[in-house]
This record gives structure tokens, sequence and C-alpha cells, in this order.
């Protein structure tokens, strides 16, 4: 059990006049104990060279890393008590699953039947009793990976490191795994570090999600909280399936309009504009909060993706001399057709970021 | 104009078709028969008498093991066959284990962990096989007079070792380059020491390139005549020395010199036949997975 902590922690690759890269940079994060983190970003974002220097496998160029208020900035991977869970897996090829299992405990002097008996009990919480004697070539990949699972949880870690355990499964047995590492999660109470590209098993695993960008936080809150309150721009866009509309608008005023709709503003929204000297805005809109209405914003259809319970219009809004594109979701089945013209309004919150800037306008969580 | 439709035809693949298939088995054989003949007849001269190995080449005579026995057999004041084999075996064993020894953590440290400039490292390594040995011998042989090891077996399993080095340490890095990273990272956090790294997680993976490694060692090793000759060419010596001294002044000596042959050749053979599976999966990359 063990809470986590960065504090301006950087990895900085290329010093000198060469000109230096940030893949890291002065990332503050606390992690509870027996918390579930999500790092979610893009590729290049940084997150799993975060992860990597909380494994000891990265250099920290700058400032530290604690795990139970013990810094742990040089200490050798060995010495951290952590325990990791690879993308590819990485289990040993040469050893049996068992001994993939029990390396750990065999490496820290553990006794032979000590060890058979914690690899035993790994094995039946993992479903992997007639697999023990197998050598990873002869399981099939959702297998290796609760194997490599089995490798994390035998050695009863301070915490676990995940990174992108689960995208070399398929689609299928990935939800349900993701599930499975949740619950198992919550029964160990083991502080859990996840990273993965996957805004949906961010938002559906993490009990907070931290989205990273260019190496720098943008914004760690629980998943509900980055959903209804995205703190800029890039997690505005980041989070959510299909994304949130973000509409480029020049203001008039304190009034935005798409096209020659004006948006319904909160006040205290309307009020930061009329005293900002930024003269544009981005205007975020999820598709389930805009909708059909009589006179709203017209629309006219270009795509319809009808997925049963809803469907997502996509169309081309008029704005500012040229066309952008909207998305919005209907409930249940439609009878929309693309070359409809339909007409759109707005039926839910509306978010509003400077564009320059990205910062979020209004109530911050 | 008609529109003809019809399904695309798959590329031609070289002996996809029956007959070139035929062909192609057949040119194979003939190169193989024209590589394996030499050897053929080094050993069919080996079991032939004197005189009819000098006399025109035929299938046709009555095998005999006199060859064998003769070139076999000790004689007083020069080195023998028992003599020669053993000291071949020394020496190669020796200077192959040597190599392993150093070529394992240098190839981990290039291939693992490459330190700042190690394609610059990697190519002093076999930069040092640039050089014609023969370019080098003087000085090679004023240090071993002056150290007192010529005509010792030391001084050969010395520069076998320096020999092969190079090669060892490039192929062993090119296997090393293979394995996924993660699988040291993931021995790390395991807590595994260095030595356990390379013992317990690398060497069981890239074993087949090592056998290969250590095979190809032994047989440089073992077929090296040039310094055993020069800087060894009496009592101590190897076997590549004892078949050259199985020239005669006068008289015929080619089925002799067969039978010796075939001994010095043996031993490579099996060796070769023996690890014959392994050296291929080694040196075909892609060996781990």
């Amino acid at each position: 059990m063990a809470e986590v902590r960065y504090e301006k922690a950087s990895r900085i690759y290329g010093f000198g006049a060469v000109g230096e890269v940030r893949a890291v940079n002065q990332l503050d994060l606390d992690i509870a104990d027996g918390e579930l983190l999500v790092l979610v970003g893009p590729s290049g974002s940084g997150k799993s060279t975060a992860l990597r220097m909380l494994a000891g496998l990265e250099t920290v160029n700058e400032g530290s890393i604690f795990i139970n208020d013990v810094d742990v900035t040089l200490k050798p991977p060995q010495e951290r008590d952590i325990a990791m869970v690879f993308q590819n897996y990485a289990l040993y090829p040469s050893m049996t699953v068992a001994e993939n299992m029990g390396f750990a405990l065999k490496q820290a002097g553990v006794s032979k039947s000590d060890r058979r008996q914690q690899v035993e009990e790994a094995a039946r919480i993992l479903d992997l009793e007639p697999y023990l004697d197998r050598k990873p070539k002869n399981l099939s990949g959702g297998q290796r990976q609760r194997v490599a699972m089995g490798r994390a949880i035998v050695r009863s870690p301070q915490v676990f490191l995940m990174d992108e355990p689960l995208s070399n499964l398929d689609a299928k047995l990935r939800v349900q795994t993701r599930t499975e590492l949740v619950d198992l999660q919550a029964r160990l109470g083991t502080t859990m570090v996840y990273v993965t590209h996957d805004q949906v098993e961010a938002m559906t695993m993490g009990h907070r999600v931290a989205v990273l960008d260019h190496g720098v936080l943008q914004q760690v809150d629980s998943p509900r909280t980055l959903y209804s309150q995205p703190a800029n721009l890039f997690v505005a866009g980041f989070i959510g399936s299909p994304a949130m509309n973000l509409i480029e608008v020049d203001r008039s005023g304190d009034t935005l309009s798409i096209g020659t709709t004006a948006v319904p503003l909160p006040d205290d929204v309307s009020a930061q504009i009329r005293s900002s000297d930024v003269n544009t805005f981005v205007v975020g809109v999820r598709p389930e909060h805009l909708g059909l209405t009589d006179d709203g914003i017209p629309a006219s259809v270009t795509v319809v993706e009808e997925l049963g319970s809803e469907a997502f219009v996509h169309t081309e809004v008029a704005h500012q001399g040229g066309t952008l594109t909207v998305v919005v979701r209907v409930e249940g089945e439609t009878n929309i057709r693309r070359g409809d013209s339909i007409s759109i309004g707005v039926a839910g919150p509306v978010h509003v970021f400077e564009a320059q800037s990205g910062i979020r306008l209004g109530a911050s969580a | 104009m008609a529109v003809f439709s019809r399904s695309p035809k798959p590329e031609p693949v070289l002996g996809q078709n029956r007959a070139v298939g035929h062909l192609l088995s057949f040119v194979t054989w003939i190169i193989g028969l024209v590589f394996f003949f030499p050897l053929f007849w080094l050993t069919v001269n080996g079991f032939k008498e004197e005189s009819v190995a000098s006399a025109d080449p035929t299938l046709r005579f009555d095998p005999t093991l006199d060859r064998f026995a003769e070139v076999t057999e000790a004689n007083s004041g020069l080195l023998s066959f028992a003599e020669a084999f053993s000291n071949s075996l020394w020496v190669v064993l020796i200077s192959t284990a040597f190599v392993m020894v150093l070529a394992i953590p240098a190839a981990y440290a290039l291939s693992i962990r490459p330190m700042k400039m190690w394609r610059d490292v990697l190519f002093f390594f076999i930069s040092t096989k640039f050089l014609p040995i023969v370019g080098i011998i003087m000085p090679v042989w004023i240090i071993a007079r002056d150290l007192n090891l010529l005509g010792t077996r030391t001084v050969l399993v010395v520069l076998y070792t320096a020999m092969n080095l190079p090669l060892a340490v490039w192929m062993l890095r090119s296997f090393f380059a293979e394995v996924p990273k993660e699988l040291i990272e993931a021995a790390q956090i395991d807590g595994c020491s260095l030595l356990g790294q390379i013992r317990q997680v690398l060497l069981p993976i890239v074993a087949p390139g090592v056998a290969a490694t250590a095979l190809l060692c032994v047989i440089f090793a073992w077929n090296e005549f040039f310094f055993a000759l020069q800087l060894n060419p009496t009592g101590a010596s190897t076997i590549p020395v004892w078949v050259n001294s199985q020239q005669k002044f006068q008289g015929q000596f080619i089925a002799t010199l067969s039978a010796a042959s075939v001994l010095a050749t043996l031993p490579v053979v099996i060796a070769g036949w023996i690890a014959q599976k392994r050296m291929i999966r080694g040196l075909a990359m892609g060996a781990i997975k």
C-alpha cells in the first residue's frame, strides 16, 4: 500500500546547444493509497515516460519522485518495490508460467515451497492454474496478459505500473479484461498507475485520470469532472467519443454566434467575455448536448452513423464565411438521411475557451 | 473495343512452376556435389595405397587403413597426431572459453545498454581484422620471444582469443539486439542483478546464437595455420601444422596426406553436423520469438 508523489519531475533529452526536449515537463502529481490513476494522452505526450520514471527505467533529470514519502528518484528499479506490466507482456520465453510468476520471489530469496504456494494462489485468482507448466509461446494473447498480471500480483508490490497492458488484445477481450482488472485492483487495494492512449479505457477505469500533452499535465480529476468541466481546449477535444464539437467564434460584444444563431451562455461566462481583451473564443458542445429544434442553426446532413440505441448525425453548418462540421447525437432510430436539411439547437451545457491560450472560461472544477 | 475483365494473375514465384522447381533442385544438387566432391575424393584417397593414389583416378581399389595407421604412429622427435590433437583441443577450447567470457559482457554493453559512441567501439573491434596477419607477424613474434612464449600453447590461446573476439562481439551483439528491451527491464524490476539478467534472462533466449558463435570460434581456431606455424612450429603445435608435416621431401605422399587431412577435418565436420540445426537457427536472424 503506498502513496506516490511526483514533485516537479522532468525527463529531458538532448541537453545543451542541440536544444532540449522535455518528454515530461515539471510533473506534479499526487496519487493516493489504493487509487487507480490513469495517465492518458496521445502518443508522444510523455505518459509512458512518466510511468517509466516512476519505475526507475528512465532518469529523472529534474524534481523528485516519492513512494510512501521515501525519495526514490535515484533508486534503481529493484529497490522500489513496484511491479510493472508491459504492453508486450515481456514474459521470459525460456521459463514456464509458474517460473515467470515466481521469478521475482526467487530473486528475493523466497523458499521454493513458499514460492509455489504464492504462485498457485495468484494463479487461482487469475484462472491460470491449468497453464502453470506451459511456456508463454503456448498461450493465447489473453492468457499471456494474465500471466503478466500474475507476475505482478504475486509479489504484492507497493504500486502496480501498467503500460498499455490491454492494447495487444482484441476488442472484445479488451473490454472484458478491463472490467476484470478494475475488479482485481479494487479487491487487492493496491495503488495502480495505468497508462493508456485510449480515452474510453481511461474514463472507464480510472478513479482519477491525468491528461498529458507534450509532457505537460493538462488536468487531473475524476472522469466525470474531466468530461463535464474540461480545464482547457486540449482536454475538451481529447476526452469524449465522438469528440466535442469545437467551433472557433469571433465575439460581438459579449455574445458568441454559430452562423447567425447566438449561443446561450451562463452569466459568469458572458461577464468574463465582456471584460476580456481576447476576441476569438472556442465554443465547445458535446454531440449529446445538441438536438433537433424548429428554429435553431440550419445544417445539412453529410453522414449518419446509426448505432441502434443512438445515432450520430454529421452535418455541415455555415459559419463565419465558411462551413464547419458539427456532430449531433440523436436518440434511438432516426429517419434523417444524407442531404436532409435540419435545424440544430443547443440543449445542454456549453463550454467556452480562449482560442489562443485554450483556457476555460467560467466556473472551473 | 471490348472490355475484358479477368481476375488478376498472381505474381509467379520462382520454383512454383513444377518444371522450374525440378530444374532448380537439379541445379542445387549439381552445386552441392561440386562442393562435396573434393572432400569425397580426399577421403577416398586416404584409404588407398600410395601407388594407387598417384596413378590415374579410380574408384576401384582395395581399401586399406594402413595410411591412417602410419600417420597416427608416434615417431620420436616429431610432432605426433595424439600430441597435436590434444594441443589443438586445449588451445581451441580455452581460447573459445575466453572469447565467450569476454564477448558476452561486451555485446551486452553494446546492444542492451549502448553507451555513447557505441558504433565507434563496434567499428574498432572489426577494424582489428583489417590488417593482414602476415603484416604484424614480426612484432608478434618478437613479443612472444621476449615473453618466452615461443613454442607454447599459451601464445596460441592468446592470439586465437584476440583473433576471434571481434567476430564474437559482432555476432553476439546482433543476437542480443533482437531481445526485446522490456525483458531486461522486467528482470530489473523483478529484482534481478546485472549478472542475473544476463545469466537467467538473456542467455537462455539467445542460446542458439551463443552456440553458433562459439562453434564458429572453435572452427576458426581449429583451422588456424599461420600463427601456429610461425610461433609454434615444434612440439606444442596444433593439427594444421601436423597435417603440413606429413608432406615428404621424397617419394609419394598423396594418400598419407589425404589420411591426415581427413583426421584433421573430422572433428569440425562432426561438430558442425551435431550443431547444424542450432547453428542455422542461430545464424538466421529472428531466432527469438
